[in-house]
C-alpha cells in the first residue's frame, strides 16, 4: 500500500492551490475545536477555582452522638437526653488518623480544626462570628490565608486572632489592639488582632475568625480531639474518589466536596455540553468539507481511475488512494491547526495568573492530540465514500470519456 | 505456434426493450501466440466491444472466452484484475498517461501496482523499455509535457512493462501524425519480432493495417475476413 500512499501524495501536491485550500479549511475547524476546548476547560477550571478552591476538598465531621434513651425496667420512658446545642462533637483519635490521611494518594494538606460559634465584643459593639481553630504552621492548608492578608501576620499563636477586613471594620478595629471573644460555650479569652485578611467574599471577611487550635480548645472546652479535619487534594475532581478511600482506611465520614454542588456541577455539565455541540459541528464541518473535495477529485479524475484499473489495479488499490488522501489531509489539516490553536492561546495567561477582565483560557485543556485524532478519524470516514465511488468506476466508460 | 486466446459465439447486446443494441453477434476467433493482427472494420462493427472484451474489462452477454488455458468468462473480478496485469497490455488511441506522473512513474506503474512499490528492477526495466523507445532524454519527464508520439511511445512501453502475452491497441496511431504514426508501429513490429508478443491492433488505417501479419475483419458484429 506504500505505492498507493505515493499516488495519493501526488495528487495532492498536483494541484497545490486545492489542496492548501482543503487543509486551511480543515485547520480552520481544528483551531475552532482547541479553542472552545481551551476555553470551556478554562472557564470550567476558573469556576471552579473561584468557587471551591479556597475550600476543604473533602471533610470529616465528628458526628454527634444519638441522645440518650433512658427505660425504665416497666418499659416507660424516664428520662430522653436533648442533644447538646452548645456543645461541639468530637473526633476523638484525630491525631491517629492525621498521618494516615496525609499518606493517600492526591492529598495535598490535612488541617485538623475545631469550629464552633462566638461573640467579638469591643467597646460597646458586639459581632457574630465562626470561629475557626486551626493548628500553627497550618493557617494556610486549605484557605490560602497568607495570600489573603492584607495587614499583619497570618501565624497564629496563643492569644492572637486573624479577622476578616469586613469584622474588622466594623470593630473598627487594627493590628495589635485587643478584643473579647465569648464562645458558645460561654468561655471568655481577650485575644490580640495579629492580622487582617480580604478574601472577597463578603460572609467569610464579615463572620470568620481564625485562632490556634489551642485556643479553640480553651474556647469550646475541648482538651482533646478536634471538631472537623479539612483536607486539600492535588486534584479537585478526585474528591470522590479520595474520599471513598479515605472512608474505607479510616472508617470515617469523609465527605467530598461535590455532596451538595449538585447545582454547579449541573452547570458546568450544562457549559461542557455546549463546548461539544460546539466541537461536534466543527467536525461535522470538517468531515463535509473534505468529502464534498474529495467527490469532485474523484470525478475529475474518472478517466485516470479507469486507467488505473485497465492496468491492473483492484478496486481496494483505488479505495486506498482516496482513504490516504482524506487521512494525509485530516493529518495536514490537524496539525496545522493544532499549531495555529496553541500560538493562539500562548497570549493568553495561564490559569494561575488569570486576571479578571480577560477570557478564562486554559492552553493545557486545548485537546489537541484528540482534535488531531478525531479530524484524521473524521476525514478518513469523509473520504470513504468518494473512495468507494472511485473504486466502482466502470475502466471502459471512464477511459472512453 | 500455441494458442493463446479462443472466443467462441461471443455475444454483446447494449439497453434493454426498444433501446437494444446488438454489437456483437455470435462472433468467434482464435489468436495465436506471437500474432501480429490487425482488426478492421467500420465505426460500429464492434471493434472496441471485442478488444474490451479480450482486455476483460467487461464480460459478453453470452460466449466463451479462454485465454491462456483460463476460462475468463467464470473469473471474478478480482481473477481479472489480477490476470489483466500479468498477461494484457493495452494502448488506447489517446494514451491515456497518467498526467501529474512522469514518463518513467507512468511506465512502471503496472508493475508498482502489483508489487506496492516502484521496486529498483522495475525501475531499471522501465528506463529500459523507454530507451528503447527512444525516449531516454525523456525518462524524468512530466508526462503532461511530452508530445503526442512521445506521449504513445510511453503508453506502448507501459504496455509492455509487465512482458505480458498480450497487447491490445485500440487505434494505437489514430490520434499521431504520419512520422510518429510510423516510428510507433515501427516499435511494435519490433517487440512482436524479438519477443514474440501478440499485438491485435484496432485500426481504420489500410496502411497501418499493412504493417500487419494478419487482418481480421469484422462487420455487423461478426467475423467477414
Amino acid at each position: 500500500m506504500l505505492y498507493a500512499l505515493k499516488i495519493a501524495t501526488r495528487y495532492l501536491t498536483a494541484n497545490k492551490a486545492q489542496t492548501a485550500l482543503l487543509v486551511t479549511g480543515v485547520a480552520v475547524g481544528v483551531f475552532i475545536f482547541i479553542f472552545m476546548s481551551a476555553l470551556i476547560g478554562g472557564l470550567a477550571e476558573f469556576i471552579l477555582s473561584r468557587t471551591v478552591g479556597d475550600i476543604s476538598h473533602i471533610t470529616i465531621e465528628a458526628e454527634t452522638a444519638d441522645p440518650a434513651l433512658l427505660i425504665s425496667p416497666e418499659g416507660h420512658v424516664l428520662v430522653v437526653a436533648e442533644r447538646g446545642r452548645a456543645r461541639t462533637a468530637t473526633l476523638a483519635e484525630a491525631a491517629t488518623w492525621l498521618p494516615l490521611i496525609e499518606t493517600v494518594p492526591g492529598v495535598r494538606a490535612v488541617s485538623p480544626q475545631i469550629t464552633g460559634a462566638g461573640f467579638l465584643t469591643r467597646g460597646a459593639q458586639v459581632s457574630q462570628v465562626s470561629v475557626t481553630g486551626v493548628e500553627p504552621g497550618r493557617e494556610s492548608a486549605i484557605l490560602d490565608l497568607a495570600g489573603y492578608m492584607v495587614t499583619g501576620d497570618v501565624r497564629l499563636g496563643s492569644g492572637l486572632i486573624v479577622l476578616g477586613r469586613d469584622l474588622a471594620d466594623d470593630l473598627a478595629l487594627s493590628v495589635g489592639q485587643t478584643l473579647r471573644l465569648q464562645s458558645s460555650s460561654g468561655v471568655i479569652s481577650t485575644l490580640t488582632l495579629s492580622g487582617i485578611f480580604k478574601t472577597g467574599n463578603g460572609g467569610m471577611d464579615g463572620a470568620r475568625a481564625f485562632v490556634s487550635l489551642s485556643t479553640a480548645r480553651t474556647l469550646f472546652s475541648m482538651p482533646q480531639g478536634v471538631s472537623r479535619i479539612e483536607i486539600k487534594l492535588d486534584d479537585l475532581n478526585a474528591a470522590d474518589a479520595t474520599a471513598l478511600r479515605i472512608r474505607a482506611l479510616t472508617g470515617l465520614d469523609a465527605v467530598p466536596w461535590t455532596d451538595g454542588a449538585e447545582q454547579l456541577m449541573e452547570a458546568l455539565n450544562a457549559q461542557a455540553q455546549t463546548g461539544y455541540f460546539l466541537k461536534t459541528f466543527a467536525l461535522i464541518t470538517i468531515v463535509i468539507g473534505v468529502a464534498s473535495a474529495l467527490l469532485l477529485s474523484t470525478y475529475r479524475r474518472r478517466p485516470e481511475i479507469g486507467i488505473m484499473r485497465a492496468m491492473g489495479a483492484g478496486r481496494r488499490f483505488v479505495i486506498f488512494v482516496f482513504v490516504a488522501q482524506g487521512a494525509l489531509i485530516g493529518l495536514m489539516g490537524g496539525v496545522t491547526g493544532a499549531a495555529l490553536g496553541y500560538l493562539a492561546l500562548l497570549p493568553f495567561p495561564s490559569r494561575d495568573a488569570f486576571q479578571p477582565g480577560t477570557l478564562p483560557m486554559d492552553i493545557t485543556q486545548g485537546s489537541y492530540g484528540l482534535a488531531i485524532t478525531l479530524t484524521v478519524i473524521g476525514a478518513i470516514l469523509a473520504s470513504i465514500l468518494p473512495a468507494r465511488s472511485a473504486a466502482r468506476v466502470d475502466p471502459v466508460t471512464a477511459i472512453g470519456q | 505456434m500455441s494458442t493463446l486466446l479462443e472466443v467462441r459465439e461471443l455475444f454483446k447486446t447494449y439497453g434493454t426493450g426498444e433501446a437494444t443494441t446488438r454489437v456483437l453477434r455470435g462472433l468467434s476467433l482464435c489468436l495465436e501466440a506471437g500474432e501480429l493482427a490487425a482488426l478492421l472494420g467500420p465505426s460500429g462493427s464492434g471493434k472496441s466491444t471485442l478488444l474490451t472484451i479480450l482486455g476483460t474489462l467487461m464480460k459478453p452477454t453470452s460466449g466463451s472466452y479462454v485465454m491462456l488455458g483460463q476460462d475468463m468468462i467464470a473469473a471474478d473480478d478480482k481473477a481479472l484484475t489480477d490476470f489483466r496485469n500479468a498477461h494484457i497490455g493495452f494502448v488506447f488511441q489517446f494514451h491515456n498517461l497518467l498526467p501529474d506522473f512522469t514518463a518513467l512513474e507512468n511506465v512502471v506503474f503496472p508493475t508498482a501496482v502489483r508489487e506496492g512499490r516502484e521496486t529498483p528492477a522495475a525501475r531499471a526495466r522501465g528506463r529500459e523499455l523507454l530507451s528503447r523507445m527512444g525516449l531516454a532524454d525523456r525518462i524524468e519527464f512530466p508526462s503532461a509535457n511530452l508530445s503526442g508520439g512521445q506521449k504513445q511511445r510511453v503508453a506502448v512501453a507501459r504496455a509492455l512493462m509487465n512482458s505480458p502475452e498480450l497487447v491490445l491497441a485500440d487505434e494505437p496511431t489514430g490520434n499521431l501524425d504520419r512520422d510518429s504514426a510510423n516510428q510507433v508501429m515501427d516499435l511494435i513490429g519490433q517487440i512482436n519480432r524479438e519477443e514474440g508478443t501478440t499485438f491485435l491492433i484496432s485500426t481504420h488505417d489500410e496502411k497501418i493495417a499493412g504493417f500487419c501479419r494478419r487482418q481480421i475483419v469484422v462487420g455487423d458484429g461478426i467475423m467477414t475476413g
